[in-house]
């Protein structure tokens, strides 16, 4: 009876970032994530697993594709939603993030998924209350599922991780996404680049383990994925570059770039929403190079897999756990 | 907590035998493999549900479709179980809508494990009967569940449990009954 393999057990009571996830914690999301793949695929598209539990997403900026994401993630689960907009809520009048979050508790939810503008936002919470706590992008510092929907992309494309050249493109410095990548990236063996104008990437990049260019031909040669971060528009009001014109010339992804230096059976990734023909063009983004709205389906999936572990988890870190349960 | 094997049931004759008989019970049962298709309950039963219909295919000399369901996400003991529950994707490439559906478990205990089963079925479609095979019926049902084809009925008692081991899952073919006994200190 216990002679089955020994399997990974997760012991996490929140989903604050890849930093404090094993490789074995990936992989068992990534695992997990392919059977609520399927499910998304069936006339009925939704199980009875998290029947009787609420969630609550917190949103204090903008999103429509994570927060949808999520908001599906949770129905074709069964669980119940509820979804707060910061600009709709009491934080407009004033209530602390702390109060709002101990309100929502007393009104017995089981998990909350937060967005905030502050990097360790969804950290303080977490310490306050008994809930579990995901963080859906805090500032610029993670972006979990981001990451994990990505990871889970690239696996189903490519199959591998080791040795897999994986480069980021774009506004590294102010991008969770980026952070999230590498991180994940790094802790499953593969080999990532990053690359944009020296302005968007950050001091001591290689401290991270990453490979450092500023030219997009070093970025494209011999990668197998291109993942093109979005350009932040506003960013160039704070001239991070010279001009979104010059940002194109240097380090938008053209169909001649990629004919010229990539390789032929190279994937593009984009995490959206897409600006067509700043970062990307029109034609790339919709080539067969491209797997951006397979990153869409395959978030759902991956979300699933998340709330599930969080949902039906009786191992927590912070709990004692019996160190020996079974022989 | 030590596992103390009992006895063993079956040898690998005598599990070729029950799956032989089973399958020659569901052609005579369906009159023939029209309509019908086959889906295992992961794991065991996916293997034991792939047996019978190459069994059936020998027999008829037709190959009818076979799916592997996952029950995981329709367990009704999920917030109870300490240990953690762990989903694989199930597989099922045909509509089930109208076909007669024979259902293939290892061991029938309880008779939850079915029901899971059951309700994530009727959620492919609507099929025109569900029949139930199981290689071993143990007793002890918490739930009105009866099956169609049995391979061998083993009384048991509860503080027992009944293990069936194949070579694509344990590396053996053998049914053992085990008891779970306290260690001595």
């Amino acid at each position: 009876m216990m002679k089955e393999k020994k399997k990974h057990t997760w012991r996490h009571k929140d989903l604050l970032g890849i930093e404090n996830l094993s490789e074995e914690d990936l992989v068992l999301i990534l695992d997990q994530a392919t059977g609520f793949k399927e499910v998304l695929a069936r006339p009925i598209p939704k199980v009875p697993t998290l029947r009787g539990k609420t969630i609550v997403t917190l949103f204090c900026e903008p999103s429509t594709r994570t927060r949808a994401s999520f908001d599906l993630a949770a129905k074709r689960l069964s669980a119940d939603t509820l979804n707060i907009a910061a600009s709709s809520s009491s934080f407009l009048k004033g209530e602390s993030l702390k109060d709002t979050a101990r309100n929502l508790e007393a009104m017995k939810i089981d998990m909350i998924i937060m967005r905030h503008e502050c990097a360790g936002a969804p950290h303080f919470l977490a310490g306050e209350v008994n809930a579990a706590v995901i963080n859906a992008g805090d500032g610029f510092h993670e972006h979990p599922t981001q990451a994990l929907l990505d990871i889970y992309t690239i696996r189903e494309k490519l199959g591998k991780f080791k040795g897999v050249k994986v480069s980021i493109i774009g506004d590294i410095a102010h991008s969770r996404v980026a952070r999230s990548n590498i991180l994940a990236l790094s802790k499953l063996g593969a080999e990532v680049t990053v690359c944009g104008p020296k302005t968007l990437i950050p001091a001591e990049m290689e401290k991270m383990g990453v490979r450092v260019v500023y030219g997009l031909k070093d970025a494209l040669e011999g990668a197998d994925v291109i993942n093109v971060l979005r350009i932040q528009l506003e960013r160039q009001k704070k001239a991070l570059f010279p001009s979104t014109r010059e940002y194109i010339n240097l380090f938008g992804i053209t169909k001649e770039k990629l004919d010229r230096h990539a390789k032929e059976d190279v994937v593009i990734m984009h995490p959206g929403p897409v600006n067509r023909g700043v970062e990307i063009t029109q034609e790339v983004a919709d080539s067969r190079y491209s797997v951006i709205l397979d990153q869409v389906t395959n978030g759902v999936a991956v979300r699933m897999a998340v709330l599930f572990l969080m949902g039906h988890n009786k191992n927590l870190e912070q709990k004692e756990v019996p160190t020996k349960l079974h022989n | 907590m030590n596992i103390r094997t009992k006895s063993k049931v079956l040898d690998q004759p005598g599990i070729r035998r029950s799956v032989q008989r089973i399958a020659h019970e569901i052609i005579e049962k369906n009159q023939g493999l029209e309509n019908v298709a086959i889906i295992g309950i992961k794991t065991r039963g996916a293997y034991l549900a792939e047996r019978i219909a190459e069994s059936m295919a020998g027999i008829e000399g037709k190959k009818i479709p076979v799916g592997a369901l996952d029950i995981t996400m329709y367990r009704d003991d999920l917030t109870e179980i300490a240990e953690q529950p762990v989903v694989h994707a199930t597989e099922i490439g045909f509509d089930i809508t109208g076909k007669k559906i024979i259902l293939v478990d290892d061991v029938l205990f309880s008779g939850r494990t079915v029901r899971c089963a059951l309700d994530e079925l009727i959620d492919f479609g609507r099929p025109a009967n569900i029949q139930l095979a199981v290689l071993i019926d143990r007793g002890h049902r918490e739930l009105p569940i009866r099956p169609d084809y049995t391979g061998k009925n083993i009384p048991t008692s509860k503080k027992e449990s009944v293990e069936v081991r194949l070579k694509e899952t344990d590396g053996s073919e053998e049914v053992v009954v085990v008891e779970a006994e306290k260690e001595e200190r």
